[in-house]
């Protein structure tokens, strides 16, 4: 499928902020936003769902917790319940202040790690990823704004975005 | 400026008479002779004891032993309660020199809070300096050190590990050393309050700068005489027993105490109109440092229990010893109140923005960390015949009302925004 869209190109956050905000007030639909760096505040402008990343690490750090109860219940206690240096191993709370080192640790190790994980499945990336980047000068100092022709006249939507300060706005056939 | 409310000052009264009244009763039901201990015990166990003579003298030790824990027991109330809303007030005077030497940008519209709170610090420390002149003067026992029969050795009392440290453990040097650290807070905290206000006059950055030297002095000085004020007024109770991290660990429940009332009376003045500038973001940060020192403070709880456990070398480890068997619920129950409630509750960021949350969760650190106090105290002074009963809650409730009437009427000597600190436009827009 064959869709057009423009991509307004901005040299100033500040600037893109503000037509981001127009964009919007306008109705025009945001496809995607391309900046070098982070942008504070954009996803808010953007109107864009917070995300859900941390309520997975929390998930993750609790099953690290469940692994590593289990796994040292299992070894020390269940398995092979020897006397080491007169520790009790007769049962997992008798013994527990030695576990904690570990349970902290895999807690923190699964949370941590899953959560990145998660995070490179989500936004897709990994190591042969092809860049897909539309104007080089995104990754320097310039920004993207793209935005769906849809249904607009093609006139009017490049006006207005050289009304909002654009150095650049261009006519896009995307093909995917 | 705000107005110390005449329903608050009554509040404050009222508690502050219900204390006293309680206290003087724990006083009075204290046993006074052996004899009525004798009693007491006597009434507990009436099975069936047949009294050989070697039992009997048996039985008078132990009466002996029960005698001086329960004449212990409403001086170690006062004190524990008496130490506790201290140390949330000069945890508070930490807490703002950091916040001064650190030129946080968002904590100045709360500068006047942590004045207001520190402002207990000079009624807190006549009241604490005054219960170590009296156990000094042996008009009670809580000091087990104290007792001169330790250090002679022609006593049949002498002991030779309480003794040898004479030279750090002898009453005119801790009362010295108690001086020193009161007198030196007390002079920063007057300092650097003066200082704020006449910055708030003459605006400019010259009285920023003397309170910026002030305060890093402060903190220098801060973190040494903390540390040996622990040992004295806290790890004194058992002298047999030492721990290299006791100071961090009296400290990290003090800064965490301090914060809480910190964010707690922010919420109060927010609700009745005060404060302005305070929003939500404001909250949220006090509450992640609630959240944080929470998990500071466990992490020392922590590492001390678990470093003695582990190693179990009998002279260090009586201590825990004690408190396992005779504070089971209370040793480990406060680990509930300070760790697993502030975790839970307030790792979510929108949660620490809810005033009520911050409230509730604010109550319950406190009271993990007066259980805190109590269980560090107890063990050494009242030993197994502890209860928390009329002298613990109403020495409770005396400095509850003493802390609230001088907290709400020093907020009420000052405006509420330290208009003149170079950081409060940054603070009174502070967004996160």
């Amino acid at each position: 499928m064959a869709s057009k869209v423009i991509h307004a190109i901005y040299t100033d956050d500040d600037v893109l902020m503000q037509a981001v905000k127009d964009a919007r007030k306008a109705h025009y639909h945001i496809g995607e936003i391309y900046t070098p760096f982070p942008v504070h505040g954009l996803d808010k402008a953007m109107g864009l769902a917070p995300t859900r990343l941390a309520i997975t690490s929390f998930i993750y750090g609790i099953i690290g917790l469940a692994v590593s109860i289990v796994m040292m219940n299992y070894i020390m206690i269940e398995d092979w319940p020897q006397d080491i240096g007169g520790k009790p191993s007769f049962s997992y709370i008798q013994n527990m202040p030695a576990f904690v080192p570990v349970m902290f640790e895999l807690t923190v190790f699964f949370a941590a790690h899953l959560m990145v994980i998660t995070f490179y499945m989500r936004s897709k990336l990994w190591p042969f990823k092809k860049a897909e980047n539309p104007d080089v000068r995104t990754t320097d100092d310039h920004f993207l704004m793209e935005i769906d022709v849809e249904n607009h006249s093609v006139e009017e939507l490049s006006k207005f975005l050289q009304n909002t300060g654009a150095i650049e706005v261009n006519l896009i056939d995307k093909q995917e | 400026m705000y107005t110390l409310p005449n329903k608050l000052k009554l509040f404050a009264i009222v508690f502050m008479v219900i204390g006293a009244l309680g206290m003087v009763a724990g006083f009075v039901n204290a046993p006074g002779s052996q004899e009525e201990v004798k009693e007491m015990l006597a009434h507990h166990d009436d099975h069936g004891a047949t009294a050989d003579s070697e039992t009997a003298q048996h039985d008078d030790e132990h009466v002996e032993h029960v005698y001086h824990q329960l004449q212990n027991r409403p001086w170690s109330a006062v004190y524990v309660a008496a130490f506790f809303f201290f140390m949330i007030a000069l945890g508070a005077l930490a807490f703002y020199a950091i916040q001064h030497v650190s030129q946080a940008g968002w904590s100045p519209v709360l500068f006047r809070v942590m004045e207001g709170i520190t402002g207990y610090l000079v009624p807190g420390s006549i009241i604490m300096f005054l219960l170590l002149v009296l156990s000094a003067m042996h008009v009670n026992h809580i000091f087990h050190w104290m007792n001169a029969e330790l250090f002679d050795p022609a006593s049949e009392k002498y002991d030779a590990l309480v003794a040898n440290k004479s030279a750090w453990l002898n009453e005119t040097s801790f009362l010295i050393r108690a001086a020193i650290y009161l007198l030196g807070w007390n002079a920063y905290r007057y300092l650097s309050r003066k200082y704020s206000l006449k910055q708030d006059e003459e605006g400019g950055m010259h009285w920023f700068k003397k309170n910026f030297k002030l305060s890093a002095g402060f903190l220098v000085f801060f973190i040494v005489t903390e540390s040996m004020m622990s040992w004295d007024w806290i790890m004194g109770f058992d002298p047999h027993w030492f721990s290299t991290l006791f100071g961090w660990y009296v400290f990290s429940g003090m800064i965490v105490s301090a914060i809480t009332v910190i964010a707690m009376v922010a919420v109060y003045l927010k609700s009745q109109g005060y404060l302005e500038h305070l929003n939500n973001s404001h909250i949220h940060d006090l509450a992640k440092f609630m959240f944080g020192f929470s998990i500071f403070w466990t992490y020392l709880w922590f590492s001390q229990f678990m470093l003695i456990w582990y190693a179990n070398i009998p002279e260090e480890v009586t201590y825990f010893v004690s408190r396992i068997e005779d504070y089971n619920l209370l040793f480990f129950g406060m680990l509930v109140l300070n760790f697993v409630f502030p975790l839970l509750l307030l790792m979510n960021s929108d949660f620490k923005r809810v005033n009520w949350l911050v409230i509730g969760t604010g109550i319950v650190i406190l009271v993990g960390h007066y259980i805190d106090v109590f269980v560090m105290v107890m063990p050494a002074t009242v030993g197994e015949s502890w209860f928390i009963g009329i002298p613990e809650i109403s020495a409770l409730l005396f400095f509850f009302g003493l802390f609230i009437y001088v907290v709400f009427s020093t907020l009420a000597k000052a405006p509420l925004l330290a208009k003149g600190s170079p950081f409060i436009e940054e603070s009174k827009h502070f967004h996160y």
